[in-house]
């Protein structure tokens, strides 16, 4: 599909893959695009392997397919790897990025000779130091959105903003921390 | 509008049916005779009779008319013949007999 | 001006169901339809509708509810998948004989076994002849726009029978997209006010329901019900076009998507006809004149009008998303087929099976396929019919 990215994420049921797929494609969806963003599930229970796939694109989106050649990959935990072929499909100008504390050497060996952009964070430490919990999934959501430059960081800041003040109307306490990690995670990948 | 169940018979046609079967009437069931389904009938003895009334609410077919607290003869158009009445009747004014 | 959203599959036609605000809605919960009684009953807690909401203990309950509900004179709904359509199975043909209007929000999802969550049509389809009005979509703008036409069509006094909106779970359900949502104010006056002319809860005019049939009015009520079923057709293509002139979206029985001068076409159900649009697309840019007739309406089933679309076309892939164990492919096969032997439409038509249990359906089969009737008609290689796409083995 022409003027169109396709991201597929690789999570565990249970670490928010699946929302951070949905809140990338809500937040493309204010910047003015078409958007899909879909889980494909197997067993419905925490720690499964899940894949959640978002497309964005400037015309009307048909397909209704899973995604086989993404633009993008995003690993939300880095045990998949020895299990998940994460980067099958995955596109030579495209890249992945993969929550873990290794460098992007470190992990380009376990990715199957895949040879586009490798990105790593550290979303633990980032969730962790902002939050004072562990949620990988809005650092994941701003490294891919850094990296897929699916919209400006202007636009992608002030729509997360409005998103979490409408999220956690009842927890604004939350917001300022998840704000902070979005930027940490945005500008260590950008 | 109420159904004028007399017009919807057995030869009827389709178009002619109310829609989905529903009756637009209520007690309609009086017009349908069972009585005439009865191989044994129950006969009154009324001389017999001490107005305890336990037969009336055992009847399945409504077919023991009270009136004045009183039991009136067996209703013999909707009566079908079972004979529970002659069964729960503690003074035997009630008995069975064959046919109509 | 319309809204411009974007929501999955239940979101929508749970915010359809809130704009029309029916009065009463039993439902079991089951994945993956269960988001829309969750979503309803939200709605429901925050005020922002007052559907009297049921909790019922099974699928079996919820439509004798909702069956009890709409004999009382109410609007009534309820949502549910596969086998729990499956338990509701005797009360959907009880609510189709006692002319009920009533609606079945249904996220189609396979029938066990093997145990399975994911999409096929085999529960829909299963369904078919139970004299339930079956509607089904593409995306999630087709499932908001037909739930918000669905009383107009169950309710009209020529059809008066049960209907259900059909989506495909997961695939739709759960997919966030764009869609343009009409206001709520426009969704009211289109949809109106229910006002039946008998119900069991009208003091001024007692009436009987579901009576007994003997063999001697059997028939007769079927043809009555039968007849109610083709004029329902009727209704849905005026309820569609005045739906249109309300949101820019007409609806009919079916979609004819470059279809005009297609030589080869699918016959499809759902959201793969989406996925086979850019298929079509990309295969016109080659040359190859490829088509759809995404079929909306199943039941009635618009045989005339569907030889009618199909009659130039040289080669039709009847694609069918349930298995029917007829051993020659599925129902929606056997149905196109009927219409283009009725009516003489001289189109050669293969029936395959795809997308069982959630199975995916891409771009590339749906080419393969093309390229097939092509290479048949042009070459003389023989279809391979009845196969199962994407199939091992």
């Amino acid at each position: 599909m022409k003027n169109t990215v396709e991201i597929r994420w690789h999570g565990r049921g249970g670490q928010g893959a699946k929302s951070a797929a949905l809140m990338l494609a809500d937040a493309a969806f204010m910047t003015g695009k078409y958007v899909q963003g879909f889980p494909e599930y197997g067993p419905e229970r925490m720690g499964a392997p899940i894949t959640a796939y978002n497309r964005i694109s400037e015309d009307v989106i048909r397909v209704h397919s899973n995604i086989y050649e993404p633009d993008y990959v995003v690993v939300v935990d880095e045990t998949l790897l020895e299990s998940v072929d994460v980067t099958a499909g995955l596109k030579a100008e495209g890249a992945i990025v993969i929550n873990t504390t290794r460098t992007p050497e470190e992990v380009r060996p376990l990715l199957k000779g895949y040879a586009g952009g490798v990105y790593t964070i550290d979303a633990r430490e980032i969730s962790e130091k902002c939050l004072g919990k562990y949620f990988p999934n809005s650092p994941m959501l701003a490294a891919i959105a850094a990296i897929s430059k699916v919209m400006t960081k202007e636009d992608f800041f002030r729509e997360m903003e409005g998103s979490y003040r409408h999220k956690f109307a009842k927890k604004p306490e939350v917001v300022e921390g998840n704000l902070k990690a979005l930027r940490m995670a945005y500008e260590e990948v950008e | 509008m109420a159904t004028d169940i007399t017009k919807i018979t057995e030869k009827s046609n389709w178009q002619d049916l109310t829609v989905g079967n529903q009756i637009y009437a209520s007690g309609t069931s009086r017009m349908f005779k069972t009585g005439e389904w009865r191989t044994q009938s129950p006969v009154f003895h009324s001389e017999k009779c001490k107005q305890c009334l336990l037969c009336v609410p055992v009847c399945p077919d409504s077919s023991i008319p009270v009136k004045d607290c009183k039991r009136q003869d067996f209703d013999y158009d909707h009566c079908k013949g079972c004979g529970i009445c002659a069964e729960v009747c503690p003074f035997e004014a009630i008995s069975m007999k064959e046919g109509q | 001006m319309a809204v411009r959203e974007r929501l999955s599959g239940n979101e929508a036609i749970s915010y359809a169901i809130k704009q029309v605000n029916p009065d009463v809605m039993p439902a079991f919960p089951i994945t993956p339809s269960t988001e829309i009684p969750q979503y309803v009953a939200n709605y429901i807690a925050n005020g922002e509708m007052d559907t009297e909401f049921i909790p019922v203990e099974s699928e079996h309950s919820s439509m004798s509810a909702t069956i009890g509900a709409s004999a009382a004179g109410a609007r009534a709904l309820t949502a549910t998948s596969s086998c729990g359509m499956a338990l509701m199975w005797e009360e959907l043909y009880v609510a189709a004989s006692n002319r009920l209007p009533l609606a079945l929000c249904l996220v189609n999802r396979a029938l066990s076994g093997p145990i399975n969550i994911n999409c096929d049509h085999s529960d829909s389809m299963g369904a078919r002849d139970t004299g339930f009005i079956q509607i089904y979509a593409e995306n999630n703008q087709e499932v908001y726009d037909n739930f918000v036409q669905a009383y107009r069509i169950s309710e009209h006094k020529d059809v008066r029978l049960p209907i259900m909106i059909c989506q495909d779970g997961f695939i739709t359900s759960h997919a966030v997209e764009n869609i343009e949502l009409l206001e709520d104010e426009k969704v009211k006056g289109f949809v109106g006010e229910y006002e039946p002319e008998n119900y069991l809860l009208n003091p001024e005019q007692p009436m009987a329901l579901g009576p007994y049939a003997v063999s001697n009015y059997y028939m007769e009520t079927k043809m009555a019900q039968n007849t109610a079923m083709k004029n329902a057709k009727q209704v849905i293509l005026d309820v569609g076009k005045e739906y249109g002139e309300l949101s820019g979206r007409s609806y009919g029985f079916f979609e004819a998507y470059r279809l005009e001068d297609a030589d080869y076409a699918f016959v499809i159900i759902g959201s793969a006809a989406g996925t086979t649009k850019d298929a079509v697309d990309q295969l016109r840019e080659e040359g190859v004149k490829a088509g759809i007739l995404k079929l909306r309406v199943f039941r009635p089933f618009p045989d005339e009008e569907i030889a009618g679309a199909l009659k130039n076309c040289k080669v039709v892939a009847i694609m069918d998303r349930s298995e029917s164990f007829r051993g020659k492919g599925g129902p929606l096969g056997a149905e196109v087929k009927a219409a283009l032997y009725d009516h003489a439409a001289n189109v050669r038509a293969f029936n395959l099976i795809y997308g069982l249990g959630g199975r995916d359906f891409t771009v590339e089969e749906a080419k393969q396929i093309y390229r097939d009737l092509e290479a048949y008609d042009r070459d003389g290689k023989a279809f391979e019919e009845y196969r199962y796409v994407g199939l091992r083995g």
